[in-house]
């Protein structure tokens, strides 16, 4: 991203800190179905949601984001390209001038698919690929995942698709492999894209083993600023610019500001990491519409307000970092006015070591794995509470996540 | 598909005629505008809105000179918008148009 000067009084950081009229770019996760069920998924994939919108619903849904001038979504879910009306939305999203970026496991890139992607101005594809070994992704995102988003990417640089990305969650496994993702990347023409594991979803899960040390910290960020505007971020490594220069990027939280999140059932999260009640600002199918949502919700309203930096206030580094992400805060028990978890200076780590042994994290809702879903197998039918997903992790009952397609619970 | 590589040689020279590439979307904001582009997927923040009202008007101008003193930029800041319109050039975001 470039800002283009001159620049007239206020700072743009800060005109975007107090929001736009219309998100720059929102994620649309289409499904929460998922032939994968990898081990830190966000959006705690797996089973279809009933309620999920309707090709119609949809289409309307791209018609308000075309008045909104929004330029692109990036659709992911689940495993997007599963809805069977898939490449139906995605024609008319960029008939409609919005364009479309979607992240996809790669299982359903045939040649014919690669051929068609290739030709298309205004779609751009992302290769989730979480370690740069069979090994090392496969125990994350399953066993023959690597060899399927391999393919995926042969298929895309033959039909000469240039320039796809290849998304990679930064973990502890994967952090002294960079070099070879960007190989990766090169050999077929791909732009490599890197992001922060997040505590969200079942990532909540995983995440005490799976986020990167302190020194793997450092590590990434030295990588990053050597590679420059050469590898992607997403604007997701902003917490570590406390280290000294900013990476690319705006460098700031955009949740509710100038991003959100559009899950498969509609609901309007502020951010795609934030799929818990407690950022949820409205639903599609509202009088308002989506735009209702954006410009009116009060949740949207009070992140646009300026934040407490609260313990992070005397710290000179607040300027740089803006206290983090506020959904890794969130999903691992620490206040949003203080330090994110993964602080430079290290305060998040004292923070998660003073939190009271018996603290619940949130857990995220709703939960849309498919695993709790195969315990309960009961001979005769019998009426079964909806389930909630547990509160803690020592809670889980055989029931928890079971949730019956026709009951819709919440 | 391929984003489209920016041209190597993109330099701005404020005497010749330009126009919006036609793979860029603007979005007016408070501040200006968003510029986005399709090609290169890459996304510029126009800061003000006079400098919108230059790059809008670039089309019709002979000149990237022209389009700055018809959107009323005073002489002492022309150099500040050539640079702004040299940053647009060099992200393929105007092009020289064939006059």
């Amino acid at each position: 991203m470039t800002a283009v000067a001159p620049a007239e009084g206020t700072r743009l950081v800060d005109r975007f800190e107090r929001g736009l009229d219309a998100p720059i770019c929102l994620t649309w996760e289409l499904t929460y179905a998922c032939n994968l069920a990898c081990v830190h998924c966000l959006s705690s994939s797996g089973r279809r949601d009933p309620r999920e919108l309707t090709t119609d619903e949809c289409r309307a849904l791209i018609d308000e984001f075309e008045r909104m001038q929004i330029f692109y979504v990036n659709i992911g879910g689940g495993e997007p390209t599963i809805r069977s009306d898939f490449w139906d939305l995605v024609d008319y999203a960029t008939a409609h001038h919005v364009g479309v970026k979607f992240s996809t496991n790669g299982s359903r890139i045939t040649e014919q698919v690669a051929a068609r992607l290739a030709a298309s101005d205004y779609v751009d594809v992302q290769i989730s690929l979480d370690g740069a070994t069979a090994e090392v992704n496969d125990a994350v995102r399953g066993e023959g995942s690597f060899a399927t988003a391999v393919t995926a990417m042969e298929r895309l640089a033959a039909a000469g698709f240039a320039g796809f990305k290849l998304s990679v969650v930064a973990t502890r496994h994967n952090v002294g492999q960079l070099d070879d993702f960007k190989a990766i990347a090169d050999r077929y023409g791909a732009q490599l894209r890197l992001t922060r594991l997040r505590p969200s979803g079942r990532g909540a899960d995983v995440w005490d083993d799976l986020h990167p040390t302190a020194a793997q910290q450092r590590q990434l960020y030295d990588w990053l600023v050597e590679r420059g505007e050469d590898v992607l971020t997403g604007d997701s490594f902003f917490h570590l610019a406390g280290y000294g220069d900013a990476l690319p990027g705006l460098n700031l939280c955009g949740a509710g500001r100038v991003v959100c999140l559009v899950d498969p059932v509609g609901d309007v999260y502020a951010c795609p990491f934030a799929i818990h009640d407690e950022f949820l600002a409205g639903n599609v199918r509202g009088t308002g519409g989506f735009a209702g949502v954006w410009r009116s919700s009060e949740l949207f309203r009070q992140l646009r307000e300026p934040q407490s930096a609260g313990a992070c206030a005397s710290c000179g580094h607040y300027d740089a970092c803006r206290g983090g992400c506020m959904a890794a805060k969130f999903f691992t028990g620490l206040p949003l006015d203080g330090p994110d978890p993964e602080c430079v200076l290290g305060h998040g780590e004292h923070a998660l070591d003073a939190r009271a042994d018996d603290l619940a994290t949130p857990r995220p809702s709703p939960d849309h794995s498919a695993r709790p879903r195969r315990v309960a197998v009961a001979l005769t039918p019998r009426v079964v509470t909806p389930a909630r997903p547990p509160d803690r992790s020592c809670d889980e009952h055989p029931l928890a996540g079971f949730a019956p397609d026709a009951a819709a619970p919440r | 598909m391929s984003p489209t590589p920016p041209p190597a040689d993109a330099s701005f020279d404020a005497a010749r005629p330009y126009d919006l590439h036609p793979q860029v979307s603007l979005r007016p904001e408070s501040f200006g505008a968003l510029a986005y582009h399709y090609g290169t997927r890459r996304l510029s923040f126009l800061k003000s809105r006079t400098l919108v009202e230059v790059v809008e008007s670039l089309a019709d101008q002979p000149s990237g000179l022209a389009a700055c003193r018809a959107a009323g930029v005073a002489p002492e800041e022309q150099g500040v918008y050539e640079q702004a319109l040299a940053r647009l050039a060099e992200s393929g975001m105007i092009r020289e148009r064939v006059a």
